[in-house]
């Protein structure tokens, strides 16, 4: 699905150029939050427990950073395994709800009700069920990401414009040919859409796993700078925390550029400068 | 080769039951060019429709090759009235679909695409995508998708409905020449008058709803009809004559 890019230079260096100026602004308005940040905790003399200034966390994020390296990957571990069962297992199930009006009607419902139900409130029956190993976080990062994609794919699958059923069908298709060649390519858009939310979920799945009852992970570490008032560690968590969360979700958008260039989401038109 | 007997279709809805069709009864020849005219909603998408086997008719049946139509017919070409292409393949390859659903060579079909987008002027557009091609470049590239293959029959369902007047005049002779080499079985669904005599073979004037044929007229125009055809004392014998039945019908009114 790579697609020549025959763009006009010209065009591409305006891009270019259009969003490094986005990116400099965007980093103006942070820094001077920063900035005032550290204003204000210096000013009015703010004790390191309860704020500390973004100078103090940062100190503090390279302090603590060969402590934090083991559990972010232990941390990173359980994400990774608990999103790849809902990649695994929820697609093809979007596909069954789409496919099947008996698997909709049965199952569907059952889904939903669950999806109701508060699923951080179930982390203290995992821990019941499955010990505190790994496997309890793991269920738990399933559990959480696992709706937000089910329901785009489902919807991406369902929104399929149906006179492509007429096209394939006065091509004496396959059901097959039908599936591969137009339904999942034309619902790709929205399961990239939810494999975005997912991701989310899955980190919030691992952190509050590990929270709850887990000796590792950077879930675990919250817990022990909280209690030891530590608030400069807490802060330098957060940061990694945000750092792991955006190279995730950026992970995700890269392939969704590989995967749809096609898509009017994706494509850079002159109209967009 | 593909025989309407006595083909009905009727909708059921909640306030009872529309007929969309009624007593059709046509028998188009083997390399035939037929257009069917007539006003919106007199139910000539839905025969084209039935005529695939897309659609089962309410009443009466269809006979392709004096066999009757159970399921779709297999060595088809449909154009739409939209051009349904596939926006994330590109214009070759949304023409090689055809050739990749029916597990066709690949090596082979690849040049006739190419020569048919030549014919029809989308030479250099082949990498292009739907959404960077116009209108009128969208639905040539549809019509090259119903072609490629070679179908015996051709369904085309007011293909050039979307398109501007100026586009549709090229589009029209493009198709003439096509196919005049090919010598596909033509159906083609209008409600433009100029367009179906000037493509046409045989002109099938429907009803409004619903929709009954009122009147098959044979054109005797020299092919291929060119622009100046429009200038000739026959064509303004057939137009003056399908426009008096649209009058005669309550559709036009010569106020």
């Amino acid at each position: 699905m790579a697609r020549k890019n025959q763009q006009n230079p010209e065009i591409k260096k305006a891009m270019r150029k259009n969003s490094t100026k986005d990116f400099l602004s965007m980093a103006g308005i942070f820094l001077a939050f920063l900035i005032l940040w550290e204003a204000a905790v210096r000013i009015f003399a703010v004790p390191r427990y309860i704020l500390p200034a973004p100078t103090v966390a940062v100190k503090a994020f390279f302090e603590y950073w060969t402590a934090m390296v083991p559990h972010m990957l232990s941390t990173l571990y359980v994400i990774a395994i608990g999103f790849g069962l809902t990649v695994i297992i929820s697609i093809p199930a979007a596909t069954l709800v789409a496919y099947s009006k008996t698997f909709e009607r049965l199952i569907y419902p059952f889904l939903v009700l669950l999806q109701l139900i508060p699923k951080v409130a179930i982390a203290p029956l995992f821990i019941i069920w499955f010990g505190f190993g790994t496997m309890p976080k793991v269920m738990l990062v399933f559990l959480l990401s696992f709706f937000p994609l089910f329901i785009d794919a489902t919807a991406g699958f369902k929104s399929l414009n149906p006179r492509l059923i007429y096209v394939a069908k006065t091509m004496s298709h396959s059901e097959w040919k039908f599936f591969w060649k137009i339904r999942f390519p034309s619902a790709l858009p929205q399961i990239f859409t939810g494999l975005k939310s997912s991701i989310a979920f899955a980190t919030v799945g691992a952190i509050v796993a590990e929270f709850v009852g887990s000796d590792t992970g950077l879930g675990y570490l919250l817990m022990r700078a909280n209690g030891d008032l530590n608030t400069p560690f807490l802060f330098a968590l957060l940061i990694l925390l945000c750092v792991i969360g955006i190279i995730l979700y950026k992970m995700i958008e890269v392939f969704e550029t590989m995967a749809i260039p096609w898509h009017a989401s994706k494509r850079k038109d002159f109209l967009e400068l | 080769m593909l025989r309407f007997d006595n083909v009905g279709m009727e909708y059921r809805t909640f306030s009872g039951s529309t007929k969309a069709l009624e007593n059709i009864n046509l028998d188009v020849k083997s390399g035939e060019f037929v257009s069917i005219l007539g006003p919106s909603g007199c139910g000539k998408s839905t025969l084209l429709f039935i005529g695939t086997g897309l659609t089962k008719a309410s009443f009466g049946q269809v006979l392709f090759h004096d066999q009757p139509l159970t399921d779709t017919v297999n060595n088809v070409g449909f154009v739409f009235q939209d051009h349904l292409l596939l926006e994330w393949r590109n214009a070759i390859n949304n023409v090689m679909m055809q050739c990749e659903f029916r597990d066709l060579d690949k090596t082979k079909y690849l040049e006739k695409a190419k020569k048919l987008m030549a014919t029809v002027g989308l030479t250099g557009f082949e990498d292009k995508y739907p959404h960077e091609l116009s209108g009128g470049m969208q639905q040539r590239v549809s019509i090259c998708r119903a072609l490629v293959h070679g179908p015996e029959l051709l369904m085309m369902d007011e293909p050039f409905g979307a398109l501007d007047a100026l586009t549709r005049e090229q589009i029209r002779m493009d198709l003439e020449r096509i196919w005049m080499e090919e010598k596909n079985t033509v159906l083609f669904v209008t409600h433009d008058i100029n367009e179906a005599i000037l493509l046409s073979d045989r002109v099938v004037v429907m009803t409004p709803r619903p929709g009954t044929i009122r009147e098959i007229i044979d054109i005797d125009l020299p092919r291929p009809r060119k622009l100046s055809t429009t200038e000739t004392p026959e064509f303004y014998h057939y137009h003056k004559h399908i426009t008096q039945l649209f009058t005669e019908m309550g559709l036009l009114r010569d106020e």
